[in-house]
């Protein structure tokens, strides 16, 4: 018994591993690059896409996808943006936002199943249509003003060592832990992992599949909204084309957190972690300083290479998911 | 006999796939003759041929030379979401071995060489190592703009603008009045068609797309026939990039085909195409590609903001679908019939 749980954990172990060790070649190579401030700044700067990736391994975890993601998030943003613009308190417009992110995924579930047609693809128009909606909403970059936004960024707490929690990474971490909670210690998310690793085994086995599924995509929409609230009071503006290609870094950070595309196997926690990695690496990269911006995006890629092969490896030699 | 077969033919047309993408293509044609008077004139300028019609061919062609791969590795039951990222690999090799001094003919061949390579690493890591094909093209997804930067970074990557009048020619020249893009892709549609459906390939690729297992025990090289459906996949893509990048005369890996392959996946979707693999329309995809660069081209010419294309884009893709679904179909039947009764 003991040994099957070590098994399934290995992915975790191993992000959790190379985050350590990454962290620590930064050290070994920077001055001030290992301290408290720096971590604090990565948990801050990448709150957004670890909060849309939280709502990604639920959907991943099902055996999904959702590439919505990023519009959400740009969506989310010019809305909150031009409401504030005309004067909504950014908690009413954030409220807002919420509840139609949950709406928004519940409908992309609710056609998913309903239709049983790939996720990719109706995600795909979901993508196509909030984007497009952002440009119905405004073609130009709004701020946001109001003095809420203000109070949002000033509220931190000081960590040892000239570290600072900020407000985005509060949220995020506070959503991480409902996240959690909601993955494995609730019916639903047992559910979630069921349908992940054999739909027609959960089918038998009494799990409502309608409506997991819409629950699913729209924790997935909830959480992609949350994210876009956050990107929006984090950079106190709202631009029609903010998180572009988001969704591929949050879909990144779910596979560097140890889940597996396939379904079924991973956890909610490592995708933090996964989301930190990416977060680590650029922030290395800036650091360097002579390495060219390209160099992010190959090194995510060869990242996520070496992750997916050692998967498929752990898959392969221990049986992760028989 | 023409009697007895009348209604069969038409509920044989109505019933088959061709007719709903045909019908949405003439349909938008004919709803842009009423916005836009004048909108099928063909006039001749400057030695060759101008007018919208011809435009919508002219502005399809990367997208349907990408549709055409796409169509290969979906029937294999695979995707490819790095096909923008090829096509901006394939970019910047151009660039690259102009300013390197290269005969034009001979780049060509390391921007289709550089495409095909691509196609070889996804073909690798779907076929060889069984990664699911999502993940496996995300990789090159996300790190292929990357190279392409970095590869522009090679000679300086100050200016990766190029004067080439023969890749040029082969983007945005005419010959005898048409767009010599589309003798281009005339040429390499047939030669396509012919390879898959004058060979055993296309059947192949849709056996192994409908059932893996069983056309590996029938004897299908599953793995082999995946990967070259990978590599051609990459070889049309680095063609799109050949053609944008000639288009403009840069290598620009940021933005060039930037969301291709959602257009692409469309078009083989709006021909026919199942994600669930084991078919390959090759002659609808064209038409698929058609149907969403029409789209494009009548907002335009209607005056809407350009920004109206996603929605329609999504609301076009959630309408196919729907039609597409055996579920909705089934489910407006049996509603139909409860209201008829």
């Amino acid at each position: 018994m003991k040994t099957l749980l070590n098994r399934k954990h290995l992915p975790f172990f191993a992000t959790v591993t190379v985050f350590v060790a990454i962290f620590l070649i930064g050290g070994s190579m920077y001055n001030n690059f290992l301290s408290m401030r720096v971590f604090g700044n990565i948990l801050a700067d990448n709150s957004f896409i670890i909060i849309a990736a939280i709502g990604a391994t639920f959907v991943i975890l099902s055996g999904g996808i959702d590439l919505s993601i990023g519009s959400m998030i740009g969506f989310v943003g010019v809305c909150m943006a031009v409401l504030d613009s005309m004067g909504f308190d950014p908690l009413t417009t954030a409220v807002l936002m919420l509840v139609f992110g949950f709406a928004f995924g519940a409908f992309q579930g609710w056609v998913i199943d309903a239709l049983d047609i790939q996720p990719f693809i109706i995600t795909l128009a979901g993508l196509f249509l909030l984007r497009g909606m952002c440009f119905m909403v405004t073609i130009n970059s709004v701020p946001i003003t109001h003095e809420w936004a203000d109070l949002y960024s000033d509220i931190r707490i000081r960590l040892p060592g000239r570290g600072l929690l900020r407000s985005s990474a509060m949220v995020m971490l506070i959503s991480l832990a409902a996240a959690i909670f909601i993955a494995h210690f609730t019916r639903f998310g047992a559910n979630v992992y069921a349908i992940g690793g054999d739909k027609e085994s959960a089918r038998l086995m009494g799990v409502n599949i309608r409506r997991t599924t819409v629950l699913i995509y729209a924790t997935a929409g909830f959480y992609s909204a949350l994210a876009g609230v956050v990107y929006a009071l984090y950079t106190k503006s709202g631009y029609p084309l903010a998180g572009s290609t988001l969704e591929l870094s949050a879909i990144a950070a779910v596979v560097l957190g140890g889940t597996l595309l396939t379904g079924g196997v991973g956890t909610v926690a490592g995708t933090l972690f996964g989301g930190m990695i990416l977060g680590l690496i650029s922030t290395l990269i800036i650091f360097n300083g002579s390495l060219n911006s390209a160099w992010i995006l190959i090194s995510n890629g060869i990242l996520l290479f070496a992750f997916i092969v050692m998967h498929r490896l752990l898959v392969g030699t221990f049986g992760i998911r028989s | 006999m023409s009697r007895s077969t009348e209604p069969n033919l038409m509920r044989r047309v109505l019933r088959g796939r061709a007719i709903w993408p045909l019908l949405a293509l003439a349909l938008i044609l004919v709803a842009d003759g009423f916005i836009a008077p004048g909108f099928y004139d063909i006039r001749i300028v400057e030695g060759r041929l101008f007018g919208n019609l011809i435009d919508i061919l002219y502005r399809a062609v990367p997208t349907a030379l990408v549709a055409l791969g796409m169509a290969l590795v979906i029937g294999t039951k695979g995707i490819d979401l790095s096909v923008g990222s090829i096509a901006a690999i394939s970019g910047a090799v151009i660039a690259w071995r102009i300013q390197a001094g290269d005969p034009h003919g001979l780049v060509l061949l390391y921007a289709l060489a550089a495409g095909a390579l691509c196609g070889v690493w996804n073909g690798a890591l779907v076929a060889i190592l069984g990664i699911q094909p999502i993940i496996a093209t995300l990789i090159l997804m996300v790190s292929g703009r990357g190279i392409g930067m970095l590869i522009n970074l090679i000679y300086g990557g100050t200016d990766p603008s190029f004067q080439s009048p023969f890749l040029q020619g082969l983007s945005t020249g005419s010959l005898f009045y048409i767009p010599t893009r589309l003798y281009v892709f005339a040429a390499i549609f047939i030669a396509l068609w012919l390879l898959v459906r004058r060979t055993a390939l296309g059947l192949f690729i849709e056996a192994t797309g409908g059932n893996a297992a069983a056309s590996a025990i029938a004897g299908v090289n599953a793995k082999l026939i995946t990967f070259a459906a990978y590599l051609l996949c990459g070889l049309l893509a680095g063609w799109a990039g050949v053609i944008l990048t000639a288009d403009t005369h840069t290598s620009d890996p940021v933005s060039v085909a930037l969301y291709i392959e959602l257009d692409a996946i469309l078009a083989v979707v709006i021909g026919g195409g199942s994600l669930a693999g084991g078919r390959i329309y090759l002659g609808m995809t064209v038409i698929g590609a058609l149907v969403i660069q029409a789209l494009t081209t009548s907002i335009l010419i209607s005056g809407l903001p350009p920004e109206y294309n996603l929605i329609i884009k999504a609301l076009v893709v959630l309408l196919v679908l729907v039609l597409q679904s055996d579920n909705a179909r089934r489910g407006l039947l049996s509603r139909l019939r409860r209201s008829a009764r």
